[in-house]
Formats: C-alpha cells, sequence, structure tokens
C-alpha cells in the first residue's frame, strides 16, 4: 500500500508538542516564542483578544501557515517543508472552521466521503456508512442529501464537525465554531463538542464560550500579543487569574455576557 | 401553498392586482412591437415599389461570376465559371465557421492559461500575464487585425525568399505552407484504431469509476486515455507499415506547389481574434477562480487533499458556474468580431456575400437579412449549448 513510505504516527507521546515556536508575517513578529504540550485526550480552550494570534498558532499545527523558528511536533512527527509529513499530520489531525467551510456544490454526505474517498482511497459504500454513523452523531442525518446552503448555520457547523470526523483524526482543532452562529444555534454546535470531548478525542479549542471551557477543558491557555500569557485548570484560572492582562480580558468577555 | 392564501383574502382593486399589472404590461409591449415591425415592413414593400425593385430570392440560383477567394484557399471547391450567388452564400458561411470554431477553441485555451498565470505568486510570471492581458484588452480589435496583418505577416519575406523550417514548413507574406497527409490503402485501420480508442476510454472511465466506488483504489485513467486514444492508433499505424505519406511543398517558379497553405488573412484574424478574445476570457478566469473563497482551499487542505485534487474537486467545479456566462458572452463576441475580415480580406460571409454579391445583385434585404440570420443561428447556437452546460455545473442553492 501506499502508506509503507509515509511518516508513521507514533502513538505512545504526547500528541502535539510546540517548542520555542516564532511566526513573522513579513516584518510583523505575530507569534513570540510558543511552548506549549499538548497530551492524548486532553482538551484544551485558547482565549484571547482578537489579533492575538491564536487562529495563526493552531493553523500552524496543521501547516495551513508555516512557522518560521522553533519546532512543532504532531503525533511524533515533525512539521517541516516535507510533503509527506505534512499529508501524514493532515490525515491525523482535523480542523472545523468559524465560517463552516463546507463544500457548497456538494451534498452533506458528499462532503463527508470527499476526503475518505481521495485521501484514504476507501470505497464509496463504506464512505458513506462511515459518514452516516457521524451525521447521527452529529444529529442530522436526515440531511445528508441536502446542500449547504440548504442548512442553518448550527446544522452546517455539525457538518463539518462530522466531515473532520470522517477521516478518523487523532487530534481536532476548533476555530471559534460558534463565533458565527446565532445564539440559539451555539448549544446545538457545542453540545455536539462536548459529546467528542467526552470520547476522549484529543481538543484544542479556540473559544471565548467559557460555560464550555468550565466543562470540559483540562486547561485553559490565554494568549495576548502573539505570546501565551498564562495557563491554567479553568476554575483556577478563571476565579484567580495571575496576570493583569487576562484580568482585564476576563472582566471584558464576562462584563458583555 | 400560496394559492390557497390568494383565495381567501380580499382581492385587491383590479389596477393593483401584480398579476393584473404584469399580464397588461405584457400586452402593451406585444402590440407596440407588432405595430412597429407591421410599419418597418409595410413601409419598406411601399417604397422598394416606388423604386421598382422586386423583393425575391432568385437571385441566389444566378451564376456570381466573380471569384470570392483565392484559389490557395478554397474549402468549398468553388468554379468561377459555373457556380452561383448561392455557393457564395455556403463559401462564406464555411469560412465564417472556420475562424469562429478555431477562435473559439484557441482563445478559450489562451484565456484559461493566462488567467491561471495571472494569478501566480510568481511576480515576473504575473507581471508578463498583466501586461498582455491589459495591453491587448485596451487597444481596439480591428487596429490589432491589421497590425497583424500588415505589421507582421505582409513584413515576412516575399515568397521566393520564404523562411524554410527544415524543408517542410515554409512562410512568406502570403502564406504558411506544411506538408500534406496523403492516406493510402489500410489507413482506415488506424482511423478505426482511433474510434475504437476512444470508446475503449468511454468504458473504461466508467469502469474505473465504479471499481473506486467498490474498492476505493484510484486509477490512471489520464495515462491510459493518452495510451488508448493517441498510443493504440499509433500502434496500428505501425503494425500496418505506416500507410501514409505526405505531400511535401516544393517552390516552383513563382510559387509553392503541393502541401496545404494557410493564408496569412486567416493567420492575421485568427491571431488577433485569439488573443484578443484570449485577454477578456482571461479576465472571466481569474475572477472565478478568484470568487472560489480561499476558506474553500484550505478546507480541502486540513482534510488532507493534494493542491491537484484540491484544484479539480474543489476550486474548478464552483469556479466554473461563475467562468462560463461571461465566456459565452466572449464566444459570441468572437463570431460576431470575426466579421472585422472585410478588413485585410479574409473571405468571410460579410465580405464575399454581403460585399460582393450584394453589390452585384442589389438584393440588400435578402442578403443583409439572410447575413443576419446567419449571426443569429450560431450565436443562438453557442448559447444554448453554454446554457445546457452551465446547467449542469450550476450550484444547488436555498
Ligand atoms: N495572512 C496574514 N498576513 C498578515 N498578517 C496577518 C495575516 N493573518 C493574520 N494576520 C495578523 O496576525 C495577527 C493575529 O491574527 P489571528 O491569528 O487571526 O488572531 P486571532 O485569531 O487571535 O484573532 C493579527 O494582527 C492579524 O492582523
Ligand atoms: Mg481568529
Amino acid at each position: 500500500m501506499s502508506d509503507t513510505n509515509t511518516a508513521a504516527a507514533d502513538n505512545s507521546g504526547p500528541a502535539i508538542t510546540i517548542s520555542a515556536m516564532h511566526k513573522w508575517y513579513g516584518d510583523f513578529h505575530v507569534l513570540k516564542d510558543i511552548n506549549l504540550t499538548v497530551e492524548r485526550g486532553e482538551r484544551i480552550v485558547v482565549c484571547g483578544p482578537s489579533g492575538s494570534g491564536k487562529s495563526t498558532m493552531i493553523r500552524c499545527i496543521n501547516r495551513l501557515e508555516e512557522h518560521q523558528k522553533g519546532s512543532i511536533n504532531v503525533s511524533g512527527i515533525e512539521l517541516t517543508n516535507d510533503l509527506k509529513n505534512i499529508d501524514t499530520i493532515r490525515r491525523e489531525v482535523g480542523m472545523v472552521f468559524q465560517h463552516f467551510n463546507l463544500f457548497p456544490h456538494l451534498t452533506v454526505l458528499q462532503n463527508c466521503t470527499l476526503a475518505p474517498i481521495w485521501v484514504r482511497k476507501m470505497p464509496k459504500a463504506e464512505a458513506e456508512e462511515i459518514a452516516m454513523k457521524y451525521l447521527e452523531r452529529v444529529k442530522i442525518p436526515e440531511q445528508a442529501q441536502k446542500f449547504p446552503g440548504q442548512l442553518s448555520g448550527g446544522q452546517q457547523q455539525r457538518v463539518a464537525i462530522a466531515r473532520s470526523l470522517c477521516m478518523n483524526p487523532e487530534i481536532m482543532l476548533f476555530d471559534e465554531p460558534t463565533s458565527a452562529l446565532d445564539p440559539e444555534m451555539i448549544k446545538e454546535v457545542l453540545d455536539v463538542m462536548v459529546d467528542l470531548a467526552k470520547e476522549g478525542m484529543t481538543m484544542l479549542v479556540v473559544t471565548h464560550e467559557m460555560g464550555f471551557a468550565k466543562q470540559v477543558a483540562d486547561r485553559v491557555i490565554f494568549m495576548d500579543g502573539g505570546e501565551i500569557i498564562e495557563q491554567n485548570e479553568p476554575n483556577e484560572f478563571f476565579d484567580n487569574p495571575q496576570s493583569d492582562r487576562t484580568k482585564l480580558f476576563l472582566s471584558q468577555i464576562l462584563g458583555h455576557s | 401553498m400560496t394559492i390557497e392564501t390568494v383565495d381567501t383574502q380580499p382581492k385587491p382593486n383590479l389596477l393593483n392586482d401584480p398579476k393584473f399589472r404584469a399580464i397588461a404590461a405584457q400586452i402593451v409591449v406585444v402590440v407596440l412591437f407588432v405595430s412597429f415591425v407591421a410599419y418597418i415592413i409595410s413601409n419598406t414593400a411601399v417604397n422598394l415599389e416606388k423604386l421598382g425593385i422586386k423583393a425575391g430570392f432568385e437571385f441566389l440560383g444566378l451564376q456570381a461570376g466573380f471569384m470570392p477567394t483565392s484559389p490557395n484557399f478554397n474549402l468549398t471547391d468553388f468554379d468561377v465559371n459555373k457556380d452561383t450567388h448561392m455557393d457564395v452564400f455556403w463559401l462564406g458561411l464555411v469560412n465564417t465557421l472556420l475562424i469562429a470554431v478555431l477562435g473559439i477553441i484557441a482563445a478559450t485555451i489562451v484565456g484559461f492559461v493566462f488567467g491561471v498565470l495571472r494569478l501566480s505568486k510568481n511576480p515576473l510570471v504575473n507581471f508578463v500575464a498583466a501586461a498582455y492581458i491589459e495591453g491587448v484588452r485596451n487597444i481596439p480589435l480591428l487596429l490589432q487585425i491589421l497590425v497583424w496583418y500588415f505589421g507582421v505577416l505582409l513584413a515576412l519575406p516575399i515568397v521566393k525568399q520564404s523562411i524554410n523550417m527544415g524543408d517542410l514548413v515554409f512562410l512568406n507574406n502570403r502564406y504558411l505552407v506544411a506538408p500534406a497527409p496523403i492516406f493510402e490503402d489500410g489507413f482506415g485501420f488506424v482511423t478505426i484504431a482511433f474510434i475504437i480508442g476512444i470508446v475503449a476510454t468511454f468504458f473504461l472511465a466508467r469502469w474505473a469509476h465504479k471499481r473506486q466506488d467498490t474498492t476505493g483504489q484510484q486509477f490512471p485513467i489520464f495515462y491510459s486515455a493518452l495510451g488508448l486514444i493517441i498510443g493504440f492508433p499509433i500502434l496500428v499505424l505501425l503494425a500496418m507499415g505506416v500507410p501514409l505519406n505526405w505531400n511535401i511543398p516544393e517552390l516552383k517558379g513563382f510559387n509553392f506547389v503541393g502541401g496545404v497553405q494557410i493564408t496569412s488573412q486567416l493567420t492575421a484574424l485568427f491571431l488577433a481574434l485569439t488573443f484578443y478574445t484570449g485577454s477578456f476570457i482571461a479576465e472571466n478566469v481569474r475572477a472565478g477562480i478568484l470568487a472560489v473563497s480561499h476558506g474553500q482551499t484550505e478546507a480541502a487542505y486540513a482534510l488532507g487533499l493534494r493542491p491537484n485534487r484540491t484544484m479539480s474537486l474543489i476550486v474548478i467545479p464552483q469556479a466554473m458556474r461563475v467562468v462560463v456566462p461571461p465566456v459565452t458572452s466572449q464566444y459570441l463576441n468572437l463570431t460576431k468580431n470575426s466579421s472585422l475580415a472585410i478588413a485585410i480580406g479574409y473571405p468571410d460571409i460579410v465580405n464575399v456575400f454581403m460585399g460582393i454579391s450584394l453589390n452585384q445583385t442589389g438584393k440588400a434585404i435578402e442578403i443583409i437579412g439572410m447575413t443576419m440570420g446567419v449571426y443569429l443561428t450560431i450565436s443562438l447556437l453557442i448559447s444554448m449549448f453554454m446554457n445546457w452546460y452551465n446547467k449542469r455545473v450550476a450550484l444547488v442553492e436555498r
């Protein structure tokens, strides 16, 4: 099979290890000395003001963005320019975007089977079976034959989660999955994510949903100005923030909601 | 649903009823249009009668008595000694179709290539593409036709000093001449092999699709198709002992004999139409690709799809629905613009039929009507085909 010469994922060590990682956009130093280890099965919530580099950081993990200094290691595979490594890591890591990014020209079912068929080289019937299983998990199997444009925002985001899960990833990245949704739809998406956390998925979630953080996170990370300012387990983080910037940020988001 | 609710609602005043208004407006438009056409026709008929001109198509059967094209570019084998104005019409029609088909194919290729290059991250490539598109798009087509013809092709050497490419192809200020194939006994098998190759590719593609559905294995369909459609006929050709000869052009006196000749008029018109229309298509293609948001590519990458698959499965299908409608109008433009052929003497329908035949017969109404009918028919056929294609790539929205 074609998998013989790809870098093999190592399932024993940490899920993600980022050390002394820096990134620049031109002259702009967007990520500064990021150090972060994510253990297998760990759930991490990342928060921080807009523009602090949260998206950039998690997009470096599946190489949608390239870092310039330091190292990122995912499931034992070092992220370099080696295309084989990038392919392997992208198969291991699922991602859910703020704006869903479903493929509008494909049905919900086709959205879910596309990658298993073309990347995992799976027979169509098997891919569809798996897709239906995950569509049931996110509670919209009856929408399988519809197109994304015919669904509500909450439904679309649940399809996007199912689409990622169909690749059977080890790690799931979420970039503000609920911030483009109307308030009444946020819960249905968070419920799916809570279920996923209960099943032991390794999750890295950028979100400002503090209820979600308290309920599922093992650790909350606060970023500002491209740096990790502070990290702690959720209760301690919310009740007893250490830095002034964290306090200010928490007072702003809690004051508003 | 709506009908039931309307029935239960009180009826609005007739003048405020949108349905009544829509129907009334249509009736008014139809009445105005019909009266206008009737007026034009009766007015023309009265005027023609006053001038003593009889309308009718008998002239089509009369011998034309002039040679509408040069002897080395005579696709319909026009015979000046017996052929009629109807034959002039056919000759012009064939030449118009020829330049339209060649131009559409070439402009599509040029447009797609430069549209993609225009998006290149390489600054040099990007600059070259931008310079071509902006330069060519903003200069009148007629000027470009004249530049290609008078500036480039007529500036080539005279026939006796033709540019010689390997003793096979010769280029001069009147034409390009290349070897012409002569098919001998047995070449029919090669043609049959070619047809078999196409049919086999069709079935192979279906088989490969089915197999991927059932086993997940992918099949290199592109290279197999190449082998079947090109490789197989070549094998048959060799097996048959190459039943094919070439009629190689040779300079005899003041002219070349043998080979196929492509006149400078055709070349100039073809190049001008191709690059002019290609620059517009390039812009359409660029807009279409840009219309597919970057998030689509990122989502595909995040799922592990490679860039080439992302392009063919995600970006192109979505870009096509934006690209097809404006490209359709570019095809129509190219076809209609081909009538500028008259400026350099390419024998298209406007030049030979609406030009010379009209001059000789004076049958303005009939000839202009027929010529307009030709363009209208071609344009409608192109539109119908592109609409059908567009339906296939259209997106289901809410
Ligand atoms: N492609 C880019 N080019 C230049 N600057 C960028 C780019 N993407 C993001 N940035 C900048 O990097 C900073 C961090 O962005 P981002 O990671 O999106 O922040 P967050 O997700 O925390 O709101 C912002 O100041 C943003 O303007
Ligand atoms: Mg962000």
